[in-house]
């Protein structure tokens, strides 16, 4: 659902500082996401990818700077804008984070049945239908403690996607799966943004995953805390001259190089 | 040496972690000081536990390069790998070299992996006991905070009823049913037992006192007063604090564990409105329904006890509590039920909404959530004795 204006930058990170209470996260990030990009944050293990993840998305609120969507500061915005801000994305949580009272059917309603005044019977088949792009179809009354760990992820799926968001956002998607589901879920993302032209943001540290989907993408070093490299991974594989950078996109194996 | 080789002759202990044991020999040297130990199997002649490798390192009583023969151990495990990474620490801790002979290949490999990251500075958590008045602070710290946090919530939770009562907020009818349905008729057969029991208790205490001044009709003024104002709220409360007060925070900790509240956040749910609030208008709504039928309960209790001990028929005892129970006695107990609700199901999401991560915090939730709801239940009682008291009813 890409709206046909705007320039290209679809979310800006500037000057953002993040912390928990006094301890420092991630500090002096500056970047852009491109309109209908693949974007892959990424990084060592405990480097705040998924604390960048939380800022973006507006569950927490930076310590500096600003985080624009579409030119529009998220924290300078009222409560009403940012509701509207955050009716525009999708969010796929490491874990799913479906609601487990209800059915997946139930949980992929829910925001249609919030934001939009569609029939009972309309939002129903919305949801078998997102349902089954992700490869649950039949599973609408299942709650999600009787699916496995990756259906639940794929069900997450199918909610993030309910009110077809301008811009998707995956913690950690392959954390969990076997390889081949994984693969699947990437093809999945790929498809998705071909498809629908959404802007995906994708936090992982999994390197099949970074070079088969990114188009773009920031490196963030837990030692200096804050971004080391930016661009298309494979780019950055070629012609970084950061020693860490290339020893992650290599899995350590082509250190030599980067002297 | 001859202060270690007396401990060496003497100790015929052995030291036994794992799988295989393994001792130590301190070779007697030339000079005061020890330059060579030797490792060999548990038992062997003149071995003794290895403890002693510590003690003679840390007391200098070995010479600037110690050797290390493990020729003689025939077969070796992680006790015995671990014991020469301990002392080769302590060594080079306190300047010493270090060579060891004779360690199989895959042993000596495994002594390098385990000693080839340096410790992380700063990594290693010691345990610093602060002084008493730091500790004193901080904790007075963190009431404070506490108190913030709860004052926090408390307006979150004000301006989430005001949207509800004005109909702009989006709360689910069918969560208010189900948690009526919880707190409400479920609760009932242990709100009987309790409230009955609380009643036959109640009783027995005043006729065994009442019966000395030949007063024993008294007995239904006591029972009806005493469950009416403060029982029937009370037992009902605390009843509540630890069945429902507790399933809010467990259920609210672990919608936080899963990140079901940052889904319904981040879909522009409010959860004060979509979670709390339901739960709240449930609870203020069955709580002073359960003291009502936690008092007459209790009164019924009260009139076993008569008809049994006393020989005061039941009509008798229920002219008697017409007399004695007045109406406002049993407002100002729905009043105090009313806030007892509330503060029981605040305490109880609070706890639920402010649950860290772990399923450790889920329990820490409960805990508090339980702790804190019975003692606001107390306090505000207290309260209420004190301004019934200012006035006069």
């Amino acid at each position: 659902m890409v709206m046909p204006m705007a320039s290209a930058d679809h979310i800006v990170v500037e000057n953002l500082t993040m912390k928990y209470g006094d301890f420092l996260i991630q500090k002096d990030l500056n970047f852009a996401i491109k309109r209908g990009d693949v974007f892959v944050i990424m990084g060592g293990s405990g480097c705040g990818k998924s604390t960048l993840l939380k800022h973006l998305i507006g569950l927490n609120s930076p310590a500096e700077g600003r985080v624009l969507y579409n030119g529009q500061s998220f924290w300078d915005s009222s409560m009403v804008e940012r509701e509207a801000l955050l009716r525009g994305m999708g969010i796929l949580y490491q874990k799913g984070a479906l609601w487990t009272s209800m059915t997946l059917a139930e949980n992929v309603s829910m925001p249609i049945r919030q934001y939009t005044k569609t029939s009972e019977r309309e939002i129903r088949e919305i949801a078998e239908y997102k349902l089954a792009l992700v490869g649950l179809a039949g599973f609408e009354d299942y709650f999600p403690s009787e699916i496995s760990g990756g259906m639940q992820k794929r069900a997450g799926l199918a909610r993030a996607m309910a009110l077809d968001p301008e811009v998707l956002f995956f913690d950690e998607p392959s954390a969990g799966l076997d390889p081949v589901s994984s693969k699947l879920l990437d093809d999945l993302i790929i498809e998705l943004n071909e498809s629908t032209g959404a802007t995906i943001v994708v936090v992982t540290h999994e390197l099949p995953s970074i070079f088969a989907i990114a188009k773009s993408s920031v490196f963030l070093d837990p030692d200096t805390k804050t971004m080391i490299a930016f661009g298309p991974p494979k780019e950055l594989l070629e012609k970084s001259n950061d020693p860490k950078v290339i020893e992650f996109l290599t899995r350590g194996e082509r250190q030599e190089r980067a002297a | 040496m001859g202060a270690s080789f007396g401990v060496v002759a003497a100790a015929n202990r052995t030291y036994s972690q794992g799988v295989m044991a393994f001792a130590v020999v301190v070779l007697p040297s030339a000079k005061s000081e020890i330059s060579e130990l030797r490792l060999v199997p548990a038992g062997a002649a003149g071995s003794q536990a290895p403890a002693v490798g510590f003690a003679l390192v840390t007391e200098g009583a070995v010479s600037a390069q110690l050797k290390i023969d493990c020729s003689g151990l025939t077969d070796w495990d992680s006790g015995a790998v671990a014991w020469l990474f301990k002392l080769q620490k302590a060594l080079l801790t306190t300047g010493r070299g270090f060579s060891v002979v004779g360690l199989p290949e895959s042993a000596r490999g495994l002594l390098e992996l385990a000693g080839s990251v340096p410790e992380r500075k700063g990594a290693r958590r010691t345990s610093s006991s602060d002084p008493f008045l730091v500790r004193v602070g901080r904790s007075a710290c963190e009431l404070w905070e506490g108190f913030f946090s709860w004052c926090d919530f408390i307006g979150e939770l004000v301006v989430a009823l005001g949207r509800t009562l004005r109909g702009k907020a989006r709360v689910p009818r069918r969560d208010i049913w189900l948690t009526i349905d919880e707190c409400g008729p479920s609760a009932l057969p242990i709100v009987t037992l309790i409230s009955v029991l609380v009643g036959v208790i109640l009783g027995f205490i005043g006729a065994q006192q009442l019966r000395q001044f030949g007063a024993e009709i008294y007995v239904a003024n006591l029972v009806g007063i005493a469950m009416v104002r403060e029982m029937g709220a009370i037992m009902a409360g605390i009843i509540m604090a630890g069945r429902t007060g507790a399933a809010f925070a467990a259920q609210l900790g672990t919608m936080q564990v899963n990140e079901e509240i940052d889904a319904l956040k981040t879909f522009g749910f409010s959860p004060m409105e979509y979670l709390v609030v339901p739960r709240m208008i449930a609870l203020i709504v069955m709580m002073p329904l359960l003291a009502l039928y936690a008092d007459v309960l209790g009164m019924l209790g009260g009139a076993i006890i008569s008809s049994l001990a006393l020989d005061i028929s039941l009509e008798r005892y229920v002219r008697q509590l017409a007399t004695g129970v007045f109406l406002k006695d049993v407002v100002i107990g729905v009043a105090k039920s009313c806030v007892f609700g509330i503060l029981i199901a605040s305490a109880g999401c609070l706890c639920g909404m402010r649950c860290g991560r772990s399923a450790s915090a889920v329990g820490l939730a409960v805990t508090s959530a339980v702790v804190s709801g019975i003692i606001a239940i107390v306090i505000s009682d207290a309260f209420f004795a004190a301004i019934c008291e200012a006035l006069g009813v």
